[in-house]
């Protein structure tokens, strides 16, 4: 499991970092570092960039998980040049950010954009799998969830704009319920197919979501 | 008083339905041109809900209008711009204003359409949707509240009997009937020999089905549905007759194609009736139903 970002434009980098002069970069060195959006290597390059813009760069790091308790440890650690910045520039996940913005009194600007959480399915391809809604269906649906890879995420089968397999937002993308047709043909499970799925209920667990692990 | 829709779907006549698009904006002219056009001509008129995602005026305004003209209006709703308690007021209100039929729809997904970054809702998919009008009528809301007065509503879906692969849309065309629908409008059919194999499957059901017509203008339009319509086949020899046809009289052509598919399957009893859709073309419908030898 991967929290999948992109970075963002530089024009919009630009923009949130306006009126900060100093700058403190902060990358991860799980997720982002995999997807290639906030590594050592893209943090050097920002660093790079925003001294061209004029930017003091007063330090960076890139915290081993920026969404684990430890980063604590590494705040504190960097505390003198974090201490300097006007404002720090995180390249990590949201995760990352709000875990930042929680133990710096100093604004915390996302250089990425969340996405999704996906799987590797091949290298450097990450899909969306599970959309987290509270209420799994994937015994049902031969592993396929709809709800995630059906992009109007309908529980009762394909709508008409399927074509030859293929979704109609994009012809390369695969119709989730075709998938799940054919695999629950070849499970001999296609009566599950049949079977009618009530309205969901978006109230499962009340936005926004918390658990408690007792 | 003129029989229901319902009545005439049950009535065993050869059932005739049209399309009506509305416009975006408030010049309501050329819509109301149509409906004047078709309304005595057919046995009811769709009005299109956002047809391709595409922001216009709405189906109930579009329905109203038929019924102030003494038509019968088919109601066209879909899940993508509306959570479960607006289908259902809509519903109501459609209910108290003299509607009396539904098409229930998914619809298209928001990215096809000119409001790319608007939020596709799905609260509800078609067969829920269906399912909802039953309860509705039943009492009750989807809450499980009772209402103050039901709705009452001839409730259609949609079908694509060329899709491909097939069987998904049966197992979907099978719970759209169990959840309620009583009439199939089906996506264009172009193909008689596949319509009638799929008409030998949908025979065993007790629902009316009524053959999706589009009216063919040129056959570039032809390619163009067989290669970006789903489910839809234009064969290659009603492409080249079009192809064939004097430069500006394609669009006549297409008349008389549409015509003459419209004959043979009346005069085969293959299904129920037709759904004539002339998408901007409307005001050619009755020629089409007179080249099909039906038009009063």
């Amino acid at each position: 499991m991967k929290s999948i970002t992109k970075q963002k434009t530089f024009e919009e980098i630009e923009r949130q970092l306006e009126g900060f002069d100093r700058v403190y970069i902060a990358g991860c060195g799980t997720c982002a570092t995999m997807t290639k959006t906030g590594g050592r290597e893209e943090v050097l390059a920002m660093k790079e960039r925003l001294q061209e813009l004029g930017k003091l760069v007063t330090g960076w790091t890139v915290i081993p998980t920026a969404c684990d308790e430890m980063t604590e440890v590494a705040i504190k650690e960097n505390n003198g040049a974090i201490q300097s910045a006007s404002c720090i520039l995180v390249m990590a996940c949201a995760l990352g950010v709000h875990k930042l913005s929680t133990y710096i009194d100093k604004p915390t600007m996302p250089a990425l954009d969340t996405l999704f959480i996906g799987v590797e399915d091949d290298p450097g391809c990450f899909q969306e799998v599970c959309a987290q809604c509270g209420q799994c269906v994937l015994g049902e649906t031969a592993g396929i969830c709809p709800l995630t890879a059906c992009h109007k995420g309908l529980l009762n089968g394909p709508c008409g704009g399927t074509n030859n397999g293929k979704c109609e937002v994009d012809k390369e993308k695969d119709c989730a319920w075709t998938l799940i047709y054919q695999r629950l043909e070849q499970q001999g499970r296609l009566d599950l197919m049949r079977k009618y799925h009530s309205p969901r209920d978006y109230n499962v667990a009340p936005r926004p979501r918390t658990a408690k692990i007792t | 008083m003129a029989p229901s829709f319902r009545e005439v779907l049950k009535s065993g006549k050869f059932v005739i339905t049209s399309e009506i698009g509305p416009p975006k904006g408030t010049n309501i002219e050329k819509m109301l041109h149509h409906i004047e056009l078709l309304k005595d001509e057919v046995d009811a008129l769709n009005v299109t809900d956002h047809q391709s995602s595409v922001m216009r005026f709405p189906s109930i305004g579009g329905c109203l209008a038929i019924k102030e003209q003494g038509g019968e209006p088919i109601l066209q709703v879909t899940c993508r711009d509306r959570n479960r308690l607006a289908l259902q007021a809509e519903f109501l209100f459609a209910y108290t204003r003299g509607i009396r039929n539904v098409l229930c729809l998914t619809g298209d997904a928001v990215v096809v359409g000119d409001h790319k970054a608007a939020k596709g809702v799905f609260d509800l998919d078609s067969a829920q949707l269906l399912k909802t009008i039953r309860q509705m009528e039943a009492g009750k809301d989807l809450g499980g509240n009772d209402l103050d007065g039901t709705v009452e509503f001839c409730a259609g879906a949609i079908v694509t009997p060329e899709a491909n692969p097939l069987e998904p849309q049966l197992i979907k065309f099978e719970k759209k009937i169990e959840a309620g629908a009583e009439f199939f409008q089906t996506q264009a059919i172009y193909d008689l020999d596949k319509f009638a194999k799929f008409m030998e499957y949908a025979r065993q059901f007790p629902v009316k089905i009524l053959a999706g017509i589009i009216l063919l203008v040129s056959a570039r339009m032809a390619k163009y549905m067989t290669d970006n319509v789903p489910g839809v086949s234009v064969p290659q020899n009603l492409i080249d007759e079009l192809a064939a046809a004097p430069k500006g009289e394609a669009i006549n052509k297409g008349i008389e194609i549409a015509g003459r598919m419209i004959a043979t399957i009346k005069k085969e009893s293959m299904c129920d009736g037709v759904h004539v859709m002339a998408i901007g073309k409307e005001e050619v419908v009755p020629s089409i139903l007179k080249a099909a030898g039906l038009a009063s």
